[in-house]
């Protein structure tokens, strides 16, 4: 297979879903005969028509709710954010209707909200967020955020085919950055599944998105020197893969968990905590975190620099948890 | 014998039951709340139930509502049941949610009911998005969403009102404005007179109607259903009419002026069809006092069911949260 990038991996994704059923559509802001602000869905609007690409009002609770509404009347929408910081002004929409609605009444919302995050583009504090551990604490949605190209055109579909609203985490700087192949045909990787990338018997890193790949990078570095690194990619934020959490915890018994969001109230929080009651015994050091400091995100150069966890980081890190 | 409003004398009577219907359940609710047999607040729509009746009597079996909390009598024109109401209020496992939201906060998608959220004008965005998917898919129905006076200074309704503008979706935006919002007067609403000059920077019909004459009410919402109907989109309708109890039952409204509600209780929407009927013909003493015994009988019935109905079991707490 000819390996491709991450962003062509999802528009793929969007293009066969859309081609399997006639109820799935597209909507936002300069989707349709801009192709979208990072070009996703260029080519769409001339395949599919204007009934299902859809050129909205710059309005993310218009765009959020109607496609609550349209869900709950039997299509499978499919949202997008220009950019994942202005999911805050659809919040509203998403924790308390969608993610609420099936608990209350038992009718699905099957939705799917794309949202492209993350730095290290230069584009400062409004461009770069990672504002997932906001919808990790709203039950009732789904959240996802792959790192590979096979994983993002793998979990749209999963997302799409999903009777639940899913945020689809979508890494900015993956897609032109990552590249690699895709199965033959139609796939889906299911939702809630972690994926071990790299085995190890040393440490732990426990991480998502684009900091799959820092942590690779880190975890070849550190193998020089003889520090054997498991590397387990979440996939899925919401719900999360708990077992192969414990399981990857207990295999080494020393685990640093990285995410490019901010520290206090991140997911590594929770993902520590979930190992320090189910795994405790198996710990042989205490609970890393790599993350981003509890900051806007900077826009010049070197203060992005310094913000960002990367691979010199993390690797930091695990020579710290093998010495320990 | 004589029509009204292009009404035959069967619908009317109907009318005018569902009228009674619900002030007769939200009078008995009270009751109920006073006697300290129902959990949590109690909202009703005495005095504009002829908004929620009329409206409602005037839309088709698979057209869409999203109502708010003064909306039962638009629920009752749409098939919900006594029964259900009252299970609702009693957070009974038989209500429309199972006991898992209370009170006004309840619909039924089958009957064409999205549930109400308390997040005021959350569902404006989402009535758009169900008109959406009629259009995409070419369905001759509409959507209804409704709010109050209060809720249209939320971005949301804004959001709404522009989108199915901008879009031209068939749906119906229509306001009770009842001057007060909990304690807050309309003045301190907005700096227009009328919740319909909100639509003007929008490109939307609004129209203004006195929203206690019942038949008035129907007639506007026919018109704009058709023209809905009939792609030419969305229309606003504002009902003038005076919110005569608190806000809930807790509050005892002792910021209304007392001679405000001595204007309009001489304006109440029942009598006023009452008389009107009797004019015309159309009710007798005989009939009067058969809709009364049986809507009686209706009401009681549904108190018994309710309170014969099992709560819901705390052991399924956790259930529901994602759709399979
Ligand atoms: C977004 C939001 N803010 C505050 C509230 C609390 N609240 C509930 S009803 C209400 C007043 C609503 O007034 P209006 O929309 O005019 O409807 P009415 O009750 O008069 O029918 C308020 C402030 C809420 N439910 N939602």
């Amino acid at each position: 297979m000819e390996p491709i990038t991450y962003l062509e991996a999802i528009r793929q994704g969007l293009w066969e879903e859309m081609e399997r059923d006639p109820a799935v559509f597209l909507l936002g802001e300069d989707i349709a005969v801009y192709g979208g602000a990072f070009k996703i869905t260029k080519g769409f609007l001339e395949k599919f028509g204007e009934e299902r690409v859809i050129d909205t009002p710059l309005s993310e609770a218009a765009i959020v709710g109607a496609s609550i509404g349209a869900a709950l009347m039997g299509m499978r929408p499919v949202a997008e954010m220009q950019f994942a910081d202005f999911i805050s002004c659809g919040f509203d929409q998403i924790v308390n209707v969608a993610a609420k609605y099936h608990y209350r009444v038992g009718t699905p919302v099957p939705m799917v909200i794309r949202a492209p995050y993350g730095g290290r583009l230069h584009a400062g504090p409004f461009h770069s967020q990672c504002p997932e551990a906001w919808f990790v604490h709203t039950p009732g949605l789904k959240v996802v955020a792959p790192a590979t190209p096979e994983d993002a055109k793998g979990l749209l579909k999963a997302a799409i085919r999903d009777p639940n609203p899913v945020i689809y985490f979508e890494h900015k700087y993956l897609y032109r950055h990552e590249k690699g192949p895709v199965p033959a045909g139609d796939y889906a990787t299911p939702i809630g599944v972690a994926a071990v990338r790299r085995e190890g018997r040393d440490a732990t890193v426990i991480t998502y998105g684009a900091m799959v790949q820092q942590s690779l990078e880190a975890a070849a570095a550190v193998a020089k020197e003889g520090i054997e690194t498991e590397v387990l990619d979440l996939r899925t934020l919401s719900p999360l893969d708990t077992d192969a959490i414990v399981a990857a915890a207990e295999k080494t018994g020393k685990v640093c968990i990285v995410h490019e969001a901010t520290q206090t109230g991140g997911l590594g929080g929770e993902v520590a905590a979930l190992i320090a009651e189910r795994a405790f015994r198996a710990l042989d050091a205490p609970i890393l975190r790599v993350t981003a400091p509890d900051t806007p995100v900077p826009f010049s150069p070197p203060l992005e620099d310094a913000y960002l966890p990367k691979a010199e980081k993390i690797a930091a890190r695990l020579r710290e948890l093998a010495a320990f | 014998m004589a029509e009204l409003h292009g009404l035959p004398p069967d619908d009317l009577l109907k009318i005018y039951y569902y009228l009674r219907l619900t002030r007769a359940s939200e009078d008995r609710v009270i009751k109920l709340y006073r006697q300290g047999r129902v959990f949590g607040g109690v909202y009703v729509s005495n005095g504009q139930e002829a908004i929620s009746v009329g409206s409602a009597y005037a839309l088709a079996p698979e057209d869409v509502t999203a109502p708010s909390h003064r909306d039962l009598g638009a629920n009752y024109v749409r098939g919900l049941t006594p029964r259900e109401y009252l299970a609702q209020y009693l957070g009974r496992a038989t209500g429309p949610t199972r006991g898992r939201d209370g009170n006004v906060h309840y619909g039924d998608i089958k009957r064409g009911i999205l549930s109400f959220v308390s997040p005021m004008a959350d569902l404006l965005p989402v009535a758009a998005g169900c008109a959406l998917a009629f259009k995409i898919r070419r369905e001759p129905r509409i959507a209804v969403g409704y709010f109050g006076d209060g809720a249209s200074s939320r971005g949301d309704f804004h959001e709404a009102v522009n989108f199915a503008a901008v879009l031209r979706l068939p749906v119906l935006f229509i306001c009770n404005n009842n001057q007060f919002a909990y304690s807050t007067p309309l003045a301190r609403q907005m700096a227009v007179p009328h919740v319909a000059d909100r639509a003007k920077g929008y490109g939307l019909p609004a129209v203004i109607v006195d929203g206690n004459d019942v038949l008035a009410v129907y007639t506007a919402t026919k018109a704009a259903a058709e023209r809905a109907r009939a792609g030419e989109g969305p229309t606003l309708i504002e009902c003038k009419t005076m919110r005569m109890r608190g806000h809930a039952e807790h509050d005892d409204a002792s910021y209304v002026p007392p001679q405000l509600l001595e204007e309009w209780r001489a304006k109440d929407p029942i009598q006023r069809l009452e008389r009107t009927l009797r004019e015309a013909g159309i009710l007798s003493d005989a009939e009067e006092k058969r809709i009364a015994e049986q809507i009686t009988r209706e009401v009681e019935d549904a108190v018994q069911f309710a309170e014969q109905s099992p709560l819901p079991d705390g052991g399924g707490v956790t259930q529901g949260v994602y759709a399979v």
